[in-house]
C-alpha cells in the first residue's frame, strides 16, 4: 500500500472500549491461604475504562502511560487477543476479537518480551514458516525479507539459531518476522526494550522508514521517549485505564508543563539573576539556567539581553520525560516567580 | 511477477497443505539439531514395554508357554510394535497447553491466521518421521533379543498405517480438548492424570485388551483409547478379520470426528477467557 491509497476512514476507530479483568484477592500467609480453600474473594479491575479515539491511516500515535495504566490492554484489544468487556473496535474495517483470518494477515503486534521465532533453528527458517501462514507468494516474500534484512542489518544473523542471538540481535530478527507480510496497522509494544542505544536508534529509523514507504498506520508504546519522539507526531496519554490527553507532542509539553528554560551565558561569571525566574542551576562560568513560564519566556529573554552583556542564549522546553512524569502525577507546573 | 503466475501461486498456496509441510520441515530440522536428546529420549521410550515384555513373558513361561492364548512369542510382536504406536501417540499435552495459557504464550499464536490446533497437529506430525526413523535400530535391537512371532497380510500392514495416523489424530484432537480447560481452570494436571490413569488401563497400553476383565472390555469399547493404542497394534499383530480391520477404522473416523468439534468448540468457547497474561 502506497501514500496515495490511503483512505479516509481511520485505520482505527475506538469508542467507549471498556476491559474488566475478575482477580482472585487474598492476605499473606499459610492462613489465609487455607481460608481461600473454602472462600474466595474476587476483585473486579477495570483496566480500560471508557476509552475514545481514532488512528488515521499512515499516522505514527505514541501510547504513553505509567505500569498498569491499561496500555498494553488496549493493544491486546486492538489485536484481537483480548475480548472487550464493552464498547466498538474497529481496525482497518474488521472487529479484532473475532479474529478473522483477513484481519490478522493485514496486522502484526511486536512486543519486546515475545518470542515468536523457533528458539533452535535460525531465523531464515522461521521466516520461511511466516511465509506459510501468511501465504506470501514465493516472489513477493523473497523481496519483502531481502528488504527487511538489508534495513535492519541482519544479514550475517539470520542463519544462525535464535539461542545463539543476543537480547537486541533477537529482537530485529523478531521485527523482520512480525512485518514479513507487510501489515498495514503494526501495534508495537515497547518495541526497543532492554536493547542498548544504538540498537534503539536503528530501530527507530528502521520504523520510521517502514512507515514512510508501506503508510501503515503505528500504534507505538514505550517507556523510551526518544522512541515517541522520534516516531510519533501524535500521542495519547493513558492514565488508570482512561485517555488523560489526545493530541501533538508539543501542545503536550505546553500544557501539562507551561514553562521553558532560558539558559543564559554571561562572561562576567556567576551573577544574581533570580529576579528573572526561577534559578534551576547556576555554574562558575557564568551559565545559569532559569525556569520562565511560556508566555513570558521571550519577555525575560529580552530583558535579559537588554540588562546584561550576554555571550549566549537558549530557550528550550524542558525534558519531555519530565512532562510525562507530571501528567501521571496528575498536577499542574509548580507556581514560577516572574 | 506477472499477475497470471501470481495467481497460480496463490492458489497453490491456498489451504493448508503449504502450511503442513513447511510446519513439518521445521519440527524435523528442530529436532535434529539434539540428536545424543533423541537417542535418550528413544532409549527411555523403550524401558516401559521391555518391563511389560519381561513380566508377561515370564507369566506366559510359568503358565505352559501362553497367557489366555498369548504366547511369548506374540507378547515381543505386541510390545514391539507398542514402541512404535507409543510414539505415534507423543502429542501436545495438557501440560503443554496449560504452560501456553498461564504463561501467556498462546498470544502469540492467537496472532497468526491459522488455528494453533493445525500447528500442533503440524508439528507432531513432523516430528514422527524423526522418531520413526530413530525407532527402526531400537526396533532391530528388540526382534533380535525377544524372538516376536510375525503374520501380516498386505491388509494388515495397510490398516496398520493408517491406524498409527489415526491414533495420532485422536489422541491430539482429545488431549488438545482436555488441555483447553486450561482457560477456565488455570489448572488441568490433576485432571490429565486422571484421563492417563483410565487410558493406560483402558488403551490396551498396559497390557492386550484381551487380558482385562470382561467388564472392563465392555467399558473400553465405548471409550477412544484403544482406538489410540490397542487397535493400531492388534491390526498388525493380532488375528482380526478384514470387517474387524475396517471397523476398527471406522471407529477411528468416528472419534476424530467428535474430537474435532470437541477441540474446535472448547477452543472456540474458551479463547474469550483468555487474558493474555505474562506476555
Amino acid at each position: 500500500m502506497d501514500a496515495a491509497s490511503r483512505s479516509d476512514q481511520p485505520a482505527i476507530r475506538v469508542r467507549d472500549l471498556r476491559k474488566t479483568f475478575r482477580v482472585a484477592e487474598r492476605d499473606a500467609g499459610l492462613a489465609a491461604s487455607i481460608r481461600g480453600l473454602v472462600r474466595r474473594t474476587h476483585r473486579d479491575v477495570e483496566a480500560v475504562a471508557g476509552v475514545s479515539f481514532d488512528v488515521a491511516s499512515g499516522e505514527v500515535v505514541g501510547f504513553l502511560g505509567a505500569n498498569g495504566a491499561g496500555k498494553t490492554t488496549m493493544l491486546k484489544m486492538l489485536s484481537g487477543l483480548l475480548f472487550p468487556t464493552s464498547g466498538e473496535v474497529s481496525v482497518l474495517g474488521h472487529t479484532p476479537s473475532r479474529r478473522e483470518r483477513e484481519f490478522l494477515r493485514r496486522i502484526t503486534l511486536v512486543m519486546g518480551n515475545r518470542n515468536q521465532l523457533q528458539w533452535d533453528i535460525p531465523a531464515l527458517d522461521s521466516f520461511e514458516m511466516n511465509r506459510a501462514v501468511y501465504r506470501i507468494p514465493d516472489a513477493e516474500f523473497r523481496r519483502t525479507r531481502d528488504e527487511l534484512v538489508e534495513l535492519l542489518e541482519i544479514g550475517d544473523l539470520v542463519r544462525k539459531p535464535v539461542r545463539n542471538l543476543s537480547l537486541g540481535e533477537r529482537m530485529k530478527a523478531e521485527i523482520a518476522a512480525s512485518l514479513l507480510h507487510r501489515p498495514q496497522v503494526l501495534f508495537l509494544d515497547e518495541p526497543t526494550i532492554g536493547l542498548d542505544v544504538t540498537a534503539q536508534k536503528r530501530i527507530r529509523g528502521f520504523l520510521a522508514e517502514y512507515n514512510r514507504r508501506t503508510g501503515a498506520s503505528i500504534l507505538l508504546t514505550s517507556h523510551y521517549m526518544a522512541d515517541v519522539q522520534a516516531l510519533c507526531s501524535r500521542v495519547v496519554v493513558i492514565d488508570a485505564g482512561a485517555v488523560l490527553y489526545d493530541g501533538g507532542l508539543r501542545a503536550l509539553t505546553t500544557r501539562f508543563s507551561p514553562h521553558q528554560t532560558i539558559t543564559v551565558q554571561l562572561p562576567e561569571g556567576v551573577t544574581d539573576l533570580s529576579g528573572y525566574g526561577e534559578v534551576v542551576e547556576s555554574s562558575p562560568d557564568g551559565r545559569t539556567s532559569l525556569r520562565v513560564p511560556t508566555a513570558e519566556a521571550s519577555a525575560v529573554a529580552a530583558r535579559l539581553l537588554a540588562d546584561h552583556r550576554v555571550s549566549g542564549l537558549t530557550i528550550e522546553d524542558p525534558p519531555i520525560e519530565d512532562v510525562i512524569e507530571r501528567v501521571f502525577a496528575g498536577r499542574p507546573s509548580a507556581p514560577v516567580p516572574s | 511477477m506477472t499477475a497470471a503466475p501470481q495467481t497460480r501461486e496463490r492458489r497453490r498456496l491456498r489451504g493448508l497443505p503449504g502450511f503442513y509441510a513447511v510446519v513439518m520441515r521445521t519440527a524435523v530440522q528442530s529436532q535434529f539439531q539434539y540428536r545424543t536428546a533423541n537417542y535418550l529420549y528413544m532409549l527411555g521410550m523403550i524401558a516401559e514395554p521391555v518391563v511389560y515384555l519381561v513380566v508377561w513373558s515370564a507369566v506366559a513361561d510359568a503358565q505352559g508357554g501362553a497367557v489366555e492364548g498369548i504366547t511369548a512369542g506374540e507378547f515381543a510382536a505386541y510390545y514391539i510394535v507398542w514402541t512404535l504406536v507409543r510414539n505415534m501417540n507423543v502429542v501436545f499435552t495438557p501440560y503443554g497447553w496449560e504452560q501456553r495459557i498461564r504463561q501467556g504464550e498462546l498470544s502469540g499464536q492467537l496472532l497468526l491466521p491459522v488455528h494453533p490446533l493445525h500447528y500442533d497437529l503440524a508439528y507432531f506430525a513432523g516430528w514422527k518421521f524423526v522418531v520413526i526413523l530413530l525407532w527402526i535400530p531400537i526396533a532391530a535391537v528388540l526382534t533380535l533379543v525377544f524372538s516376536p512371532v510375525f503374520d501380516v497380510t498386505a491388509l494388515e500392514l495397510l490398516v496398520f498405517v493408517l491406524a498409527i495416523w489415526g491414533a495420532y489424530l485422536i489422541r491430539s484432537l482429545l488431549l488438545e480438548a482436555l488441555g483447553m480447560i486450561t482457560f477456565w481452570t488455570t489448572r488441568v494436571s490433576a485432571l490429565y492424570q486422571l484421563w492417563f490413569t483410565a487410558e493406560l488401563l483402558l488403551s490396551g497400553r498396559l497390557l492386550p485388551l484381551a487380558l482385562l476383565p470382561g467388564w472392563a472390555q465392555t467399558v473400553a469399547a465405548w471409550s477412544p483409547f484403544p482406538s489410540t493404542f490397542g487397535f493400531p497394534i492388534e491390526a498388525l499383530v493380532g488375528n482380526l478379520s478384514t470387517g474387524q480391520l475396517w471397523a476398527g477404522i471406522g471407529v477411528q473416523l468416528i472419534w476424530i470426528g467428535v474430537g474435532t468439534l470437541l477441540a474446535t468448540g472448547v477452543f472456540r468457547l474458551g479463547v474469550r477467557r483468555y487474558g493474555a497474561v505474562g506476555n
